[in-house]
């Protein structure tokens, strides 16, 4: 058995690769790597020798042409130094390698924007689907209640038998795609891995603040069809310890956090696989 | 050619940006508009080929799913008007460099010199609307014409010119590198009006100390073997300005003062801040002993103390007033990266683990009329909320503390505060990082942005009031982006042990920054030609001054430079070496060949002499309301638990990225439905590690109308009573002053100068005598003078403002406590002793009353219980806690209720009156006595407790109750406050809820 490497990208206004780091180690990898771009780009780090990946929020170039906008085309763009290489070259290697990705927030938004999630096969890297404005216009600081899809074969939620109960922190988190027909795909292959939902975790719901930015079908997180490539807009990383939790001072809840089996399963699957 | 893209939604997609102009131009300016839809412009001037447009403008500039674009044609329709509203020249524009990026890599090559990406935003309105409502709309609510400009046009003219043309604003370029030459040798009025027409900000005095010097044979001997005339350059005229403003000496608070008080005493204080801010911790570090944990005070640009044998805690609160009152959104923006490049630039480096934020503000329902150039309160209110919204947020930094405070005076300057706290390794590359030196040939290096035109004069303008022609070029846009950028070099640049020293580019610039660190080594020597600029066309001095954001300044050693600068290049930051710092004793500039200033370093320094100034104080007798003597006092709790100073900030908070890092323990908002009000914060700065960061602070400015002497006192005592309220502890725990003042030298334009004076003495007065014995080190801070808006018939001055900001240790953050009640049947307890202190309250000022009963704080008895009351924290014996502040007793229970979601039942019979006295209801219901915490005990632990907390002010008051009632029963026995804790809630959370 090899061992588990993780890597988290950096640099550009990315923010929350310290606690994913944290959460990768957490959850069993041998090895949380935080790399900055420019390493990638010069070739001293690369995704070769990783077998999870890690895109995790921020305010990648501002979100000035929209979130993740100017990474994505940076990734589509720029070549490594010394080899003739696009990075994307690397990141499409890592995925057919049947590596693993996560997307949180700004990582979400980047995989939806380079067409890598859904990802649907037969589909090249065609943007299908996209993240925008919260319809209240406003960022939002707060906790929602996720429903697990059960009959998912993502890796990374295998095992949650009912929700998650996570933070939301973005501006752009509203799920929406660009015609019925991706959106039935998505649904039928039970690629809607977490939605918005009641409490107690039992239905999808629209209502504010549950469903803090409007997304269609309440939609909060969506994998591959290979279940190895997740995005979400929760930070799974942010509640990985019970103190993280808002309540924690007045409810019993078990030390580990919500988030961690994400970072577990990861961790779990790079072991026997890899 | 400059050539248009446009970027429309799709037409079945929600605008939600429209729809949010839309509803504030229904809410603020009561004008009824059916529709508002938005376009982003992208003016791109440059030579690119159609190919290449139709791939920036397909690709990164549009989103395929909910957008369409259109080149050079336009794509707006359906409309009655449009309105353009784009950067003036020369204005940071955020998105415009990103998307000259954008277009570099598809490229693959930099655009050339002169060529850019400028953006602008269109909106299409469906109203019946005529051109001067449209107008009104523009400059009320779209445009902030000092920063931007407009463009209106109705739908026929939009039509006939086939949309907008392009408009590329493009700074113009002058012939550059003139040094002028001031003759000083003229009358005293020529030389005020060379200090005001050229925002020098310099009093007559301190010109004649210029014209003095330059009448020194020595001096001028010096000068010509540099080849400079008698007559000084207006680069050193400019640097003498920055370096001798208000702003950056702290002229008020170094000076003389003789001070009277009420009983006509007089008193020598030789600067309040020896006096006064100095001698706190010289004498708090001396009672320590052994545990003093100071590292480094008032000497680096923020604070450092110790948190663990392994990393060193910086923290530091900036205030960034005059430019949010011309800009709110790009000056509070400023004002947080700028703070954020305080804690950055301290010792070797600190990284960067929470933001606070303090705004005082008029109301942002004001009705009444305002004097021409100040924007309306509720524009300042949602710039200055955005403003640090999008510093904090993109900067990654979590925000985790704060307060709005409101008072209609506010509405002649707002007040923005800005704090950050850094962490960083104890020890650096084997030295303690809270030090750093120049070596003599150390290379001055300047990283981050470019210098342009922007904030130039912000330290003399701020040293001013605020009047008509306060000068527009003072105003900038912070870009958190390029400082993220330069923050990650500069941290592995830091670790490799690339650089000597490192500083941060604020108020004055260059000439500040370079000045200082010359100061460190004895000289430096400067070519101002080697600075890389946004555009051609700045003066020398402009170089010298510019407040141009995302800049630190540093030492690097020539060994070094090399990789310095190559780390720079791979990591995507501009890095330039501008000179050498030398032991000269000169500060020297030159400009290519040409020396343009030549001043010494002990004359940049030290050549200003203090001011001279008098403080008079009287007690001003304020009309007492009569006594209520009411049965009844739910109306009374429910009309303060809306008043702006108390009501939920929720809508605001929210906004507010607050768990970035992943260190929350204790969040702004807790309770049952995360929604009640968290007294301070709880940080874990390291995750493997379960220690813990509070920060907490104090500000009560309307007890100023009073006593400054107990404002002070009861800031302080809020901001150490709130950290404690938490789990803080006694043992670890340092403050940080910001004081926020009216001009307080006597003068034509301030005649009460001596009164306000008065004020700033007393309350300097109460931080020696209170922080000392609350054995609180003072670590840092900052001063603001000249709060007052003058247009020569109006003056606004605000109240004298301390805020006092708290930062300590819990050694275990899962000991926090908050201040929801937890369950029925929990005992509630006060701890600490109440008065009839109804003076500068909540309760007389919702009357219209200030009254004269200010709270007064026994410091030795506080400090006893705070102890007492962290002991049991640490045992694990307390439910929660709630600090009792705005709106005394009743307040606080309410908050705590509903908060937790049970009842409450008290009895003010059993609360415990300072020096037994007899209060009625009123008085213990509302009084805003110090020093006081309503805390709730398991009963299973309450014996515990009592034990713990014996000898202290504290009694059994009530306990939480399984329904949803808050109940008080009064002194007599009658109930007196009996309401539904979801209607208690319901009046807290309206008032701002939808702002």
């Amino acid at each position: 058995m090899a061992k588990a490497k993780a890597l988290i990208i950096t640099g550009n206004g990315t923010n929350c690769e310290m606690e994913a780091a944290h959460a990768c180690r957490l959850g069993g990898f041998d090895e949380a790597r935080i790399a900055h771009i420019s390493d990638l780009l010069s070739g001293e780090i690369r995704l070769d020798d990783f077998h999870f990946l890690n895109l995790t929020g921020g305010f990648l170039d501002g979100d000035d042409l929209g979130s993740a906008k100017a990474q994505a085309n940076r990734l589509r763009y720029a070549k490594t130094q010394g080899g003739n290489e696009h990075l994307f070259e690397q990141l499409q290697r890592f995925i057919d390698d049947g590596k693993l990705v996560l997307g949180v927030c700004n990582g979400f938004q980047l995989l939806v924007k380079m067409g890598l999630l859904p990802g649907f096969a037969n589909n090249g890297r065609q943007q299908v689907a996209t993240l925008t404005f919260n319809d209240s216009g406003r960022f939002q600081d707060r906790w929602v209640y996720l429903k697990n899809n059960t009959a998912s074969n993502c890796i990374f939620t295998r095992g949650v038998e009912k929700g998650l109960y996570l933070p939301i922190r973005h501006g752009e988190g509203k799920f929406v795609v660009d015609g019925t027909e991706t959106l039935e795909r998505i649904e039928k292959g039970n690629l809607a891995v977490l939605v918005y939902s009641d409490p107690a975790y039992t239905s999808a719901t629209m209502e504010f603040p549950l469903n803090p930015n409007g997304s269609v079908n309440a939609i909060a997180g969506i994998s591959s069809e290979s279940g190895r490539i997740m995005g979400l807009m929760p930070h799974p990383e942010a509640f990985v310890n019970r103190i993280q939790h808002p309540r924690w001072t007045r409810e019993n809840l078990p030390e580990d956090g919500d988030g961690l089996v994400l970072f577990r399963n990861a961790a779990d699957y790079v072991k026997n696989d890899f | 050619m400059a050539h248009r893209i446009e970027i429309a939604l799709k037409d079945n997609v929600r605008d939600a940006r429209g729809e949010r102009i839309r509803s504030e131009i229904e809410h603020f300016l009561d004008v009824p508009v059916k529709q508002v839809r938005t376009i982003d412009v992208f003016t791109v001037d440059a030579d690119l080929t159609a190919a290449e447009l139709e791939l920036a403008a397909a690709g990164p500039f549009s989103d395929p799913v909910i957008q369409d674009f259109a080149i050079d044609v336009p794509i707006g329709r359906n409309f009655d008007f449009v309105v353009e509203v784009g950067f003036r020249p020369g204005v940071t524009d955020n998105v415009g460099r990103t998307a000259k990026e954008a277009i570099e890599y598809i490229i693959g090559r930099p655009l050339r010199e002169g060529e850019g990406v400028y953006t602008s935003v269109q909106y299409l309105f469906t109203c019946g609307l005529d051109l001067k409502e449209m107008e009104g709309i523009a400059t009320g609510l779209l445009c902030n014409t000092l920063i931007q400009r407009y463009q209106i046009l109705d739908h026929a003219s939009f039509v006939a010119q086939k949309g907008m043309q392009a408009y590329v604003p493009k700074v113009a370029v002058h012939a550059t590198g003139t040094v002028k030459e001031i003759d000083l040798n003229v009358t005293d009025e020529e030389l005020l009006r060379i200090s005001r027409e050229g925002v020098l900000a310099l009093t007559l005095d301190e010109m004649k100390i210029i014209q003095a010097h330059y009448r020194d044979d020595l001096v001028l001997a010096a000068r010509r073997s540099q080849g400079l005339g008698d007559r000084p350059t207006d680069v050193e005229l400019e640097a003498l300005a920055q370096t001798w403003s208000e702003h950056c000496k702290h002229k008020i608070f170094s000076g003389n003062v003789e001070y009277v008080d009420e009983k006509g005493n007089r008193e020598q204080i030789s600067s309040l801040f020896k006096s006064f801010i100095q001698r706190t911790t010289a004498t708090v570090r001396e009672n320590l002993g052994d545990k003093d944990f100071c590292l480094s005070v008032f000497k680096d640009n923020a604070g450092v103390i110790r948190f663990n044998d392994d990393y060193s805690l910086v923290f530091k609160v900036e205030t960034h007033n005059s430019p949010s009152a011309l800009d709110p959104y790009g000056g509070a923006l400023t004002g947080i990266v700028g703070v954020n490049r305080d804690p950055f630039g301290t010792g070797k480096g600190a990284r960067l683990i929470f933001n606070t934020d303090v705004f005082c503000f008029a109301s942002p329902f004001y009705d009444k009329p305002l004097p021409a150039r100040l924007l309306h309160p509720r524009r300042i209110y949602e710039g200055v909320i955005e403003g640090v919204e999008h510093g904090g947020n993109k900067s990654g930094i979590p925000t985790v503390n704060g307060s709005l405070v409101f008072d209609d005076r506010f509405a002649g300057k707002p007040l923005v505060f800005c704090g950050t706290a850094g962490i960083m390794p104890a020890v650096i590359n084997g030295e303690p990082s809270h030090v750093k030196r120049i070596d003599p040939g150390d290379l001055i290096v300047m990283t981050g942005g470019r210098i342009g035109k922007d904030g130039i004069h912000g330290a003399t303008f701020s040293s001013e009031e605020l009047n008509e022609s306060s000068p527009v070029s003072a105003v900038q846009i912070g870009d958190p982006i390029t400082q993220k950028r330069m923050t990650d070099f500069l941290l592995r640049a830091r670790d490799r042990g690339l650089y000597n020293f490192i500083t941060d580019n604020g108020a004055g610039g260059l000439s500040s920054s370079i000045g200082e660190m010359s100061e460190e080594c004895g000289g430096c020597r400067l070519d101002l030609s080697k600075a890389p600029l946004k555009y051609a066309g700045l003066d020398p001095w402009e170089i010298l001054i510019s407040e141009a954001q995302e800049r630190m300044s540093l030492a690097v050693p020539p060994a070094k430079i090399d990789e310095f600068l190559a780390l720079a290049r791979i990591m995507g930051v501009e890095a330039t070496v501008l000179g050498e710092f030398t032991d000269s004793g000169y500060f020297h500039i030159l400009h290519g060949e040409t020396t343009v200033a030549f001043l010494p370093i002990s004359f940049l320094h030290g050549g200003l002499p203090p001011m001279e100034m008098r403080g008079v104080w009287e007690i001003k007798h304020h009309e007492e309301p009569k006594p209520a003597d009411k049965s009844d006092y739910t109306e009374d709790l429910l009309k303060l638990l809306g008043s702006l100073n108390i009501c939920s900030k929720e809508s605001v908070v929210r906004r507010y990225d607050h768990e970035v890092q992943g260190g929350s323990v204790v969040k702004p908002f807790t309770g049952v439905n995360n929604d009640g009000p968290s007294d301070a914060a709880v940080v874990r700065p390291i995750l493997d590690s379960f220690e813990g960061v509070v920060v907490g602070h104090g500000i009560c400015p309307r007890y100023s109308d009073i006593d400054a002497y107990h404002m002070a006192a009861n800031a302080i005592d809020e901001g150490l009573r709130n950290y404690i309220a938490v789990g803080g502890s006694p043992n670890l725990v340092a403050g940080l002053d910001n004081f926020c003042w009216c001009d307080p030298v006597k003068s034509e334009k301030t005649p009460d100068g001596e009164y306000k004076m008065a004020q700033l003495v007393r309350a300097n007065k109460a931080l020696y005598d209170y922080c000392v014995a609350f054995g609180i080190p003072l670590i840092s801070g900052k001063d603001s003078m000249k709060n007052d808006f003058y247009d020569g018939t109006t003056k606004i001055s605000i109240p004298p403002t301390l805020l006092f900001s708290v930062i300590g240790k819990m050694e275990d953050a899962r000991k926090a406590v908050t201040m929801d009640v937890k369950r029925p049947g929990d005992v509630v307890y006060i701890l600490g002793e109440t008065a009839d202190e109804l003076g500068g309250s909540e309760y007389l000022a919702a009357k219209g009353f200030t009254g004269n009963r200010v709270p007064q704080v026994n410091a030795e008895k506080a400090l006893n219980s705070y102890r007492a009351y962290h002991a049991a924290v640490v045992e694990g014996l307390v439910a929660s806690c709630h600090d009792l502040s705005d709106g005394g007793l009743a307040v606080a229970a309410a908050e705590s209720a509903f908060a937790g979601g049970f009842g409450l039942a008290v009895n003010l019979d059993a609360v415990p009156i300072k020096a037994s006295a007899s209060l009625d209801d009123e008085a213990i219901l509302f009084s805003e006595s110090a020093s006081r915490l309503l805390i709730t005990v398991d009963p299973g632990k309450s014996a515990a407790f009592e034990n713990v907390m014996s000898g202290q002010a504290v009694a059994r008051i009530g306990q939480v109750t399984a329904d949803t009632t808050l109940t008080i029963t009064g002194v007599s026995g009658k109930v007196v406050v009996k309401a539904e804790i979801a209607n208690l809630k319901e009046a807290w959370q309206s008032p701002l809820q939808s702002l």
